[in-house]
């Protein structure tokens, strides 16, 4: 075998200008599908965990039906204490939840005193929020980030901040009407500003749990949703598969399920677009096979048919169809491993110069995102080795070519 | 016991409507370390018959027996061992490999054919390049040697297997008449030295009258219109 590589590799010097044309071209396939990877895997990752880190968390699990009218914010179809108790139960016992946090989500009048506007709000347990999503905190953009807020504290989201000019320390008073439909008003202190981002949530205000259970009049200890987040975003669908397990058979008295389960992708449209992403990726790498199938079996043929007569010599002298293929396929192989290695190192040099020169972004109102791209070993090979497969592969129906030649139409080809 | 046997040995070659047949039903029998050359105007079948009895071409009908084996229904990879074991070739344009030098294209036949041991394999070479006056040639690649010079060459690669025998097809037709002079000699010698016999086609007077026996081929059968060569 060493002796077929060896005469492949002089066979594929021999053609100095159009091995090395057939290389780049490789070369330039790997390095686009492998920069594409890391900078678009980056970017996905970076949104998924400013969405899921800062926002949803992993997992949130509602009370059936609260979903599909999450608009309107609605309370009487919170979970009950007991439900929140049973779903606690179940999350305190599952190894892959690494923490968990309860909110009341409601609607509420923002007045500054002199102007009046709506707002969304989050009511939370700040050190559960914090454990949760970790990456809330970072979205402070104006006040004191530890310990999240007090209670008696409100975090106004920047453009009703902005809109209504409320200052860090500023009294403003929070008016809500309750599931009963009686209005209950309460004083807040303005404890921060927080950065909006993109998706469902991503412009609420923030407040403690125990003053949204004053300001509605909440006696029970039910609350909206309860996220999750887990140790590992891998286990994902695995915790997800088993709280519906859990969580799927309690029904109520009607018969029907108390719970719904969702994961952040059913949550969030930027799902949408990491879809695309993958989608994208791989429609560049259907190109990329197709840039190496073409270009090797165009070299590979080429190869044939400028070496009939050699062909025709080895078969006379007795070297069997076998060899005859081996030596043609190490050559594609050869090809594809060279184009392959060159495009890793161009690749991977450029990824480490593009985290070098921390290039930044924007994304809708969210400014200056660094770009880190990396790239997982798992995709080197397997884009190394798609590309490696498919020179081998171009290779094949020329090298069959080449072994099934008859030996005398061979010898006498001029 | 004889090296070659042929009864009966026909080949006919279909083009569409056209059918040639270029050997009509030839006997003959060829001795071990014979010197034998066939002789023929153009398209007499000289080089048909070198094929059959090289493997390279199956008779379509007759019987053909090469060192002691019947080679008249042998498949393609059959055929491809059996002349990888028992027959060398030598041919008009030399037919080496560019890209390996002259050691090399000597080695190649024990190296990818035979899977000769390393050491063995290179002893051998040396050998065959020292018989053939080409001992300090061996690094050099076939674009730096002449025409007459790859010819030793062709002819060390087709003896380094110890064949029994080597057909060359117009083995001189490249060369100026003292270079073919001097191949047929070297043919010759290697014959004595190794016992080789040697099959070559010409249409060269003054190659064939090198040769110990030539048998005489016309439109695909010997001389006369026999088919019994006549010597």
């Amino acid at each position: 075998m060493l002796s077929i590589f060896n005469l492949a590799i002089r066979n594929l010097r021999r053609y100095k200008r159009r091995t090395l044309l057939t290389s780049v071209l490789i070369t330039l396939g790997v390095v686009a599908v492998l920069l594409f990877v890391s900078v678009s895997g980056s970017f996905k990752a970076m949104m998924i965990g400013q969405i899921t880190d800062s926002m949803l968390g992993h997992l949130q699990v509602h009370r059936k039906g609260y979903l599909a009218s999450i608009d309107s914010l609605p309370l009487d179809r919170n979970l009950k204490g007991k439900q929140v108790a049973e779903v606690k139960e179940i999350l305190e016992g599952n190894d892959a939840v690494e923490a968990y946090s309860l909110r009341i989500k409601l609607g509420a009048m923002f007045s500054n005193f002199s102007e009046t506007t709506n707002i969304r709000l989050n009511a939370v347990n700040p050190k559960q929020e914090m454990q949760t999503v970790p990456m809330l905190t970072d979205r402070i953009i104006k006040g004191k980030k530890e310990g999240l807020l007090e209670k008696g504290e409100i975090l106004v989201p920047e453009l009703i901040a902005k809109g209504m000019k409320v200052k860090i320390g500023d009294t403003i008073v929070l008016v809500a009407t309750n599931k009963d439909g009686s209005v209950n008003g309460q004083p807040f202190v303005v404890r921060g500003i927080l950065e909006g981002i993109s998706g469902p949530g991503g412009r609420d205000g923030l407040i403690h749990l125990d003053d949204a259970r004053a300001l509605l009049r909440i006696e029970d200890r039910e609350i909206s949703e309860i996220s999750i987040r887990l140790k590992s975003m891998g286990r994902m669908n695995e915790v997800f598969d088993q709280l519906k397990d859990r969580l799927g058979p309690i029904k109520d008295k009607m018969d029907k399920p108390v719970f719904e389960v969702h994961t952040w992708e059913k949550l969030s449209p930027f799902f949408n677009i990491a879809e695309m992403i993958d989608l994208m990726t791989f429609f560049i790498k259907i190109m990329l096979v197709a840039i190496v199938l073409v270009s090797i079996m165009n070299v590979m043929i080429m190869a044939v048919y400028e070496r009939i007569n050699e062909i025709g010599t080895m078969a006379a002298i007795g070297t069997v169809p076998g060899k005859i293929l081996s030596l043609f396929m190490v050559e594609g192989f050869l090809l594809g491993v060279f184009g392959t290695l060159i495009g890793v190192v161009i690749s991977l040099v450029t990824i480490a110069g593009m985290n070098t020169a921390k290039i930044s972004f924007d994304f809708g109102r969210q400014k200056g995102l660094l770009l880190s791209p990396t790239i997982a070993l798992n995709d080197v090979v397997t884009v190394a080795g798609i590309v490696i497969a498919i020179s081998v592969l171009a290779s094949l129906q020329p090298a069959w070519k080449a072994a099934r030649m008859d030996p005398i139409t061979a010898l006498r080809h001029v | 016991m004889t090296l070659v046997t042929a009864k009966a040995l026909e080949k006919t070659y279909i083009a569409g409507d056209i059918t040639v047949r270029a050997i009509r039903g030839v006997d003959f029998v060829i001795e071990p370390a014979s010197f034998v050359s066939f002789v023929g105007p153009s398209g007499s079948g000289k080089s048909t018959l070198l094929n059959m009895i090289g493997c390279l071409d199956p008779p379509t009908s007759g019987f053909l027996e090469v060192a002691g084996q019947d080679v008249t229904h042998l498949s393609s990879k059959e055929s491809a061992r059996f002349r990888g074991e028992h027959i060398g070739f030598i041919f008009q344009d030399f037919n080496l490999i560019p890209v390996l030098t002259v050691f090399e294209n000597v080695e190649y036949p024990l190296q990818m054919v035979q899977n000769w041991p390393k050491e063995k394999r290179r002893k051998r070479v040396q050998e065959l390049l020292k018989s053939v006056g080409m001992a300090d040639q061996g690094a050099k690649y076939p674009s730096q040697i002449s025409g007459g010079q790859k010819q030793r060459v062709a002819v060390a690669r087709a003896l380094v297997t110890n064949a029994k025998l080597v057909l060359a097809d117009e083995p001189t037709a490249n060369l100026d008449s003292k270079t073919s002079n001097r191949i047929i000699e070297l043919m010759k010698d290697m014959r004595d030295e190794f016992g080789t016999t040697f099959i070559f086609s010409t249409h060269d007077p003054k190659v064939m009258k090198n040769a110990e026996t030539i048998f005489t081929l016309e439109d695909g059968r010997w001389e006369g219109g026999s088919l019994q060569p006549s010597t």
